[in-house]
């Protein structure tokens, strides 16, 4: 069958089998292998990708569901101006060891700090609960995230003055 | 992992699913945010011939109040009913326990109640709240009450070539609170003992309804009638609500498992019975 998604902001579209998951489709289809497959049965969520903005697991989900959505996975995070916000942090604040867990743990804290530029520990724990990670014990990946959520806010607020100037 | 192969319908209409079931019969199966189905088609513990998504069908995806009731769409997902604010007391309790964050933004509340795994949080929610179920087949709508909805572990009562298309949960007109108190080894674990409780009080304060639901301690769901009785006429007190908790103790059927020995989920269910029942009393004497 025809799927048509927006795959990191680009059409991508291919011919493929209904029972292709999505993670098979970013990987072997669109060449992506940023989007990782760990446990494979919904628990882990190094298979995370955003979906029309919305963590989801990849690895639980047919490529037809996401027939005419944007997927987001970690190669979409960076843009022409450089890494995103949370891609600095994890990298400043060491927030990954072996990096298996890291794309989705980059991809929830990114869609965390566009819904609440804010959050506390608490809220950043519950964020990445759905999301195992092996190595780290996870108080570095937390602090990546308010870091990145701490520098989109005050990047946001200068930029509200320059244009309120 | 892949699922065996099968025939993808997507559908856009309630008309059409039930359609595209008639003609799938038995091996078809509906698929809204496949969080159980898809896993289970992965390892095989499940292989439809026929997958009728229905995801694109328009006027199921909300979540509101009208006619007294709580009305959930086919298509809201789990994530959905969190940050509902027209939710009450043991469904706005229970949301955010349900699988974890990932899960929940594609999981739907129907689907899980139509999954009837005995492990899943919702529908000892909707035993302790008196939800019904909404299901369209060939024949139009009924409602179906959800003690009546399950039969057993992963088996409804739901017709061949019917599809849930909603939840009907009566919202209490007075005061009212509850609870859902879920004890679980790790996020996304399922419960290894949950409570759901209800209540509503009358003018005077005496409890006037009353509602009492365990997970994971028996084969299925199992709404404790017992304990719900001695609870309606009586005035909220932590003597009465010991009572009811030596009922519903008394009512689960643990076994000794991963997650713990059946003497240890016993005792649980008793604690979290009379604190279940002190918050959703506390609640509703704050309403």
């Amino acid at each position: 069958m025809d799927i048509n998604v927006t795959l990191n902001g680009a059409e991508h579209s291919a011919d493929v089998a209904p029972r292709t998951l999505l993670v098979d489709y970013i990987r072997r289809t669109a060449g992506l292998t940023g989007t990782h497959i760990g446990c494979d049965t919904t628990s882990c969520g190094a298979c995370t990708v955003l979906l029309d903005g919305k963590p989801v697991k990849s690895c639980t989900m047919l490529a037809a569901q996401a027939q005419g959505a944007e997927v987001t996975t970690v190669e979409g995070l960076k843009t022409a101006a450089g890494l995103h916000p949370i891609q600095s942090a994890f990298t400043d604040d060491h927030g990954l060891q072996c990096g298996f867990c890291t794309p989705g743990m980059m991809l929830v804290g990114a869609a965390l700090i566009t819904e609440n530029p804010n959050p506390t520990e608490e809220e950043v724990r519950w964020a990445i609960s759905g999301n195992l990670c092996r190595c780290t014990g996870y108080i570095n990946i937390v602090k990546a995230i308010q870091t990145a959520a701490a520098r989109s806010s005050a990047a946001s607020e200068s930029t509200s003055e320059t244009n309120g100037s | 992992m892949f699922p065996s192969e099968f025939n993808f319908v997507a559908v856009s209409s309630v008309a059409e699913a039930v359609q595209a079931k008639v003609v799938a019969g038995e091996d078809g199966r509906f698929l809204a945010g496949g969080q159980s189905l898809i896993p289970m088609m992965k390892l095989r513990v499940a292989a439809p011939e026929t997958l009728i998504d229905i995801n694109g069908i328009m006027g199921l995806s909300g979540i509101s109040r009208s006619n007294g009731h709580l009305n959930v769409g086919a298509l809201v997902r789990h994530g959905d009913v969190v940050a509902s604010e027209v939710t009450f007391g043991a469904i706005a309790a229970a949301a955010k326990w349900v699988a974890d964050p990932l899960v929940r933004n594609r999981g739907t509340m129907c689907g899980s109640v139509a999954h009837c795994d005995p492990e899943g949080d919702w529908n000892s929610v909707l035993l302790a709240t008196g939800a019904a179920v909404v299901a369209a087949g060939p024949q139009g709508e009924r409602e179906i009450p959800i003690g009546d909805f399950i039969a057993g572990a992963f088996t409804s009562t739901l017709g061949e070539d019917e599809l849930v298309v909603g939840l009907r949960i009566p919202v209490p007109t007075g005061r009212s609170g509850g609870a859902y108190l879920k004890l679980e080894r790790k996020i996304g674990d399922y419960a290894t003992v949950a409570v759901a409780t209800h209540l509503e009080l009358d003018a005077a304060g005496t409890i006037s309804a009353a509602g009492l639901a365990l997970t994971s301690v028996n084969p299925i769901n199992t709404k404790v009638a017992a304990a719900e009785a001695i609870l309606v006429g009586q005035q909220p007190s932590e003597e009465l609500f010991a009572e009811a908790a030596e009922i519903a103790a008394a009512a689960a059927e643990p076994r000794d498992d991963v997650r713990g020995s059946a003497v240890w989920k016993r005792q649980v269910v008793r604690t979290y019975t009379k604190r279940g029942l002190a918050a959703a009393a506390s609640q509703a004497q704050g309403s």
